[in-house]
């Protein structure tokens, strides 16, 4: 019962942080340097990553369908399989689980951090609220980057996919014959769809681990406790709103 | 101290006031009153309440029973802080310590939109020259000794212009000279901003150097309130205690000390 009422207090107070938040979104324009610091350090860092482990997954996504449809000689259409998959589901739950691994476990840790040292508590007595200040411009930085991440991941996979069928001996088609499957099965929608996903996962991931952050109580080694929690979460919200989302964007 | 400015100073009251964490009560029923523009030290050994008071008086927590006020409105309402201002410098600084200390120090007129970004570099930089860490301004918190964090912390709360400040355990992990300079330095502020203050501390030499008032806290309860003076001459047996700890020089601990030596 306890911990039932623990996990309901834990969503509420998740829920009212969300709301602080979104009601200072008009204090925006205010916060616009703290805004660039964080789309920088959401970006810059995770856009090599990304686009690198795309490239790998629409690579390997290629040899194995390449391996399974080759006997069907279906070849032809790699690029339409690959293409489809990245765009609407391995590109934004790959690019999520990144960006939970990169940037919401560093937003818990530099929030966690600061709850245990007082900073977020000096913030309190000086009549700034940490949702304004902390949490609003990791918020606007992660909807803004979101977007630039997913397409990113997607050409990439989509590039890394095309290599394969054109370097793999037994697979061995060409870029054009490649692109044109893709471009055949995959239209704006799909692409829209994506990043609509992305989008949320995004939101959800900053808010989680804004969240986890905020509420840490204890010493130092508090903080990595609160870091892995949150990376934990995150996964998990990640595929179970997947799900979900993915059922009504079909 | 040129770069003060005056404020208008306000009353503290506590009544009542119990809070507990789970089924540990660590305060019972403090009641005390600080008056306008007064210096008033709350002294207690380690683990007396004596923080978790400071919390409820500044808002951080809400008390469970009775009543913070700060002048007439309740001190845990947020709209409390937008009609008064009140600063609490942190025992251990609480400085942001992704920013240098000019920001640190900007950060509140900046965030309240007081004065433009030139009239912030002004104040900031005479505040800084008045606490004696001008040279810090491009550091970061990490790269300060404790003393001077100690000081960046005070100069941040008097940027805020406050007329409350609080201090908690101003003068821990400091030296006798950074004590007594740091004691020195609360009294001058007091007085020439008007601000009223309330100290929270052990160290007995500060409270008699610089109170107007000074309380006892022991177990979550108030044993004494009255002026240092008083407060030297009382003859509680719990006072008395505090103020003159007895060591026992029989006790085995030491006379294995002295067959060591």
């Amino acid at each position: 019962m306890k911990a039932v009422l623990d996990l309901l207090e834990w969503i509420g107070s998740g829920v009212q942080m969300t709301f602080r938040t979104i009601r200072y979104f008009p204090h925006l324009p205010r916060q616009w340097r703290r805004l660039v610091d964080q789309c920088l350090f959401m970006g810059y860092a995770t856009v090599p990553l990304v686009a690198i482990l795309s490239f790998f997954i629409g690579a390997v996504l290629a040899l194995q369908m390449g391996y399974s449809i080759i006997d069907f000689g279906a070849k032809q259409y790699i690029g339409s399989i690959v293409g489809l998959s990245m765009v609407r589901e391995l590109s934004p739950v790959m690019t999520a689980v990144m960006v939970t691994g990169r940037v919401g476990s560093a937003v818990t840790a530099e929030l966690a951090s600061m709850k245990v040292y007082q900073e977020v508590d000096a913030l309190r007595t000086m009549n700034i609220p940490p949702e304004r200040f902390l949490v609003l411009p990791r918020l606007a930085a992660i909807i803004v980057v979101m977007p630039v991440l997913i397409m990113v991941s997607v050409v990439a996979g989509w590039i890394g996919g095309q290599v394969v069928s054109q370097v793999v001996p037994w697979i061995d088609i060409t870029a054009q014959t490649y692109y044109n499957a893709l471009k055949s099965f995959t239209d704006l929608d799909d692409v829209t769809d994506g990043v609509i996903k992305a989008e949320l996962f995004g939101i959800g991931i900053l808010l989680i681990s804004s969240h986890i952050g905020l509420r840490t109580k204890g010493g130092p080694r508090e903080i990595g406790a609160a870091v892995t929690r949150a990376v934990v979460v995150c996964i998990i919200f990640i595929l179970i709103f997947d799900y979900f989302i993915t059922n009504v964007l079909i | 101290m040129e770069s003060t400015v005056t404020v208008e100073p306000v009353a503290v009251r506590i009544e009542n006031l119990s809070k507990s964490y789970g089924e540990q009560e660590v305060l019972r029923g403090v009641s005390l009153e600080v008056k306008p523009g007064q210096i008033f030290v709350l002294m207690g050994p380690s683990g007396s309440g004596k923080s978790v008071l400071l919390r409820q008086v500044i808002g951080l927590e809400a008390p469970d029973q009775g009543e913070v006020l700060i002048g007439d409105h309740k001190a845990h309402i947020p709209s409390t802080h937008d009609v008064f201002r009140t600063a609490l410098v942190f025992q251990a600084g609480a400085l942001f310590n992704s920013m240098t200390v000019y920001d640190n120090l900007a950060l509140y007129p900046r965030e309240h939109r007081l004065y433009s970004e030139s009239e912030i570099r002004d104040k900031v930089t005479s505040v800084m020259k008045a606490l004696s860490i001008e040279t810090a301004g491009r550091k970061i918190p990490a790269e300060l000794s404790g003393g001077m964090k100690k000081r960046v912390a005070v100069a941040r709360a008097i940027i805020m212009e406050p007329q409350l400040i609080l201090y908690d355990e101003p003068t821990s992990e400091l030296d006798p000279i950074l004590s007594a300079t740091t004691s020195e330095l609360i009294a001058t502020i007091s007085r020439e901003t008007g601000a009223t203050s309330l100290v929270v501390t052990h160290d007995r030499d500060l409270a008699l150097s610089i109170a107007d008032q000074v309380a006892l806290l022991m177990n979550g309860r108030m044993v004494f309130t009255g002026t240092p003076g008083e407060l030297s001459r009382s003859e509680d047996s719990r006072v008395r205690e505090f103020m003159n700890p007895s060591i026992d020089p029989h006790n085995p601990r030491f006379r294995k000390q002295e067959n060591d030596a």
